[in-house]
């Protein structure tokens, strides 16, 4: 005999382990980046192999048409959970956002049942994951410019298009750190949610203000985590809260592969920008708002390598479910 | 400093990305100068110890190069997914120290530019010992987040170093 087990030798090699487990996610890659297709055929997917912690919905359409899908994830455990929202993918060349977002679904799902950590979050909370924020752009960055930042919106008068997401949102709206030109990558638009991702996400937000409790924006690159206030230099009322949960996160983050982020409000840390998401949320009453921007620092930039989405995305988990712990343990 | 600029004092690591274990202090003082932004800043540093030795690397790529039947033509390096080629690394080097020269030369203390990619490069030939490269690439303005298309021609030669003969911003649709 030269082979003891043939079956199971047969079964490494061919990963058919896929189909014995029809709950599988193993058939996805989630070391490379995935087209908009491709990310919603995924999620369509696990809407029907994990329907007890998944839920698939819609907040609307993109200007281009597209819906804006989001997952909601979580044991419907009770009638009132609070909850996290997390979005990637607000601007288009930032792929490593959307692959965190996935990467982030696979591991709440895979390790739900063996990670004491990870069945505490999914059973106290619901988690709302929208993979890519942006869609029309994400697209147009797949198929025509890799280093597509803004929305697709037609501009009436200029050839130019596009509004950018993240300077869109009604808070000091076209303030400084904002452009009022429509050919620039920091336009904030018309008027505040002009674009209708940003106005169909701000809409649900409000509706479930009182049960979000943190939102988290995934943004490239920079390696920081930030906080409340984009547009001031000013101290945010529950700041020793949220500056321990930050400093908290990126030593958990650190702590994977040794990568320092720097942390602390993105006026004074990155720049003073008006109209962000982050901002917005904070505003509306949600304690814990953060803006993560990953790897790496510029080397690679927009173009960060698919090697390195799997230590990003590990890092990246650590310091996640070390904020929503944090969250848990009541600081607000 | 009245009616001059503004001067720092900067002390930094400077870490090699082909071997991250290498590294290297260094000092450096910066003047940005007060009105005309169209001066770059003036910099004066010293390194502590001696930067690694690569000839034995510089050799093999000139050789390579050299020996080329055809001038080298690529583009889109690296691609979108973030990949480069073994063959196309040297000269993705190369594009981030010219690039480095070009930063320096537009920088203002209101600006962080990064490479961000090469458009195109095209080898142009010569008479001489030197290697010339015409490259179009693309620079990331963190602070305004545009992407600005900037050609560059670069020299190189094992013993004589890069040089930049020539570099010029391009309009944003000149890629179109």
């Amino acid at each position: 005999i030269l082979i003891s087990d043939l079956q199971k030798a047969i079964e490494n090699q061919t990963g058919l382990r896929s189909y014995r487990n029809r709950r599988s996610l193993s058939g996805y890659n989630y070391e490379v980046y995935h087209s908009l297709e491709e990310i919603q055929g995924w999620m369509h997917h696990l809407n029907k192999t994990h329907s007890d912690l998944v839920h698939m919905f819609s907040v609307g359409k993109s200007y281009e048409g597209r819906p804006l899908f989001v997952l909601k994830l979580g044991k419907r455990s009770r009638p009132y959970k609070k909850a996290v929202w997390i979005d990637c993918g607000i601007h288009a060349r930032e792929w490593i956002g959307p692959a965190f977002c996935q990467w982030f679904v696979k591991e709440a799902l895979q390790t739900y049942q063996t990670d004491p950590a990870m069945r505490k979050m999914l059973t106290q909370l619901y988690f709302y994951i929208m993979p890519v924020f942006n869609v029309d752009g994400y697209h147009f960055s797949w198929t025509n410019d890799r280093f597509w930042r803004k929305t697709r919106s037609k501009n009436t008068r200029l050839r130019c298009h596009g509004v950018d997401a993240n300077r869109n949102w009604k808070v000091k709206w076209c303030d400084e750190g904002a452009s009022f030109h429509p050919c620039d990558d920091t336009y904030c638009g018309p008027f505040p949610e002009s674009e209708p991702e940003v106005k169909a996400v701000a809409h649900f937000l409000r509706k479930h203000r009182k049960q979000i409790k943190a939102y988290l924006s995934f943004h490239a690159y920079a390696q920081m985590l930030l906080y409340p206030y984009s547009y001031k230099y000013a101290t945010i009322p529950n700041f020793s809260c949220v500056e321990s949960a930050a400093y908290n996160a990126v030593n958990a983050l650190q702590s994977a592969y040794g990568i320092r982020y720097r942390y602390g409000p993105a006026s004074s840390t990155l720049y003073v920008s008006s109209g962000s998401s982050m901002d917005w949320a904070y505003k509306n009453g949600i304690p814990y708002a953060f803006a993560f921007e990953l790897r790496d620092t510029g080397h690679f930039g927009f173009l960060l390598p698919e090697t390195l989405i799997k230590p990003t995305c590990t890092e990246t988990m650590l310091a996640v479910k070390n904020i929503t712990l944090h969250l848990l343990k009541k600081c607000h | 400093i009245d009616d001059v600029g503004h001067k720092y004092h900067l002390e930094l690591v400077l870490e090699d990305v082909l071997d991250k274990d290498s590294t290297v202090n260094c000092t450096a003082e910066v003047l940005y100068h007060l009105g005309n932004k169209n001066i770059a800043p003036a910099v004066q540093f010293t390194i502590e110890g001696e930067l690694k030795n690569t000839d034995e690397a510089d050799n093999i790529f000139y050789s390579r190069i050299k020996s080329l039947e055809k001038e080298l033509v690529a583009e889109n390096i690296p691609d979108s997914h973030g990949s480069v080629s073994p063959e196309m690394e040297p000269i993705r080097l190369l594009a981030q120290v010219a690039s480095g020269y070009v930063i320096w030369q537009n920088s203002t203390e209101n600006t962080k530019f990064q490479l961000a990619q090469i458009k195109h490069v095209k080898q142009v030939k010569r008479s001489d010992d030197c290697l010339e490269f015409d490259y179009m690439i693309l620079l990331h303005e963190m602070v305004s987040q545009e992407i600005i298309p900037w050609q560059m021609t670069v020299l190189w030669h094992p013993q004589h170093g890069v040089q930049v003969t020539q570099d010029s911003c391009q309009p944003k649709h000149a890629l179109e």
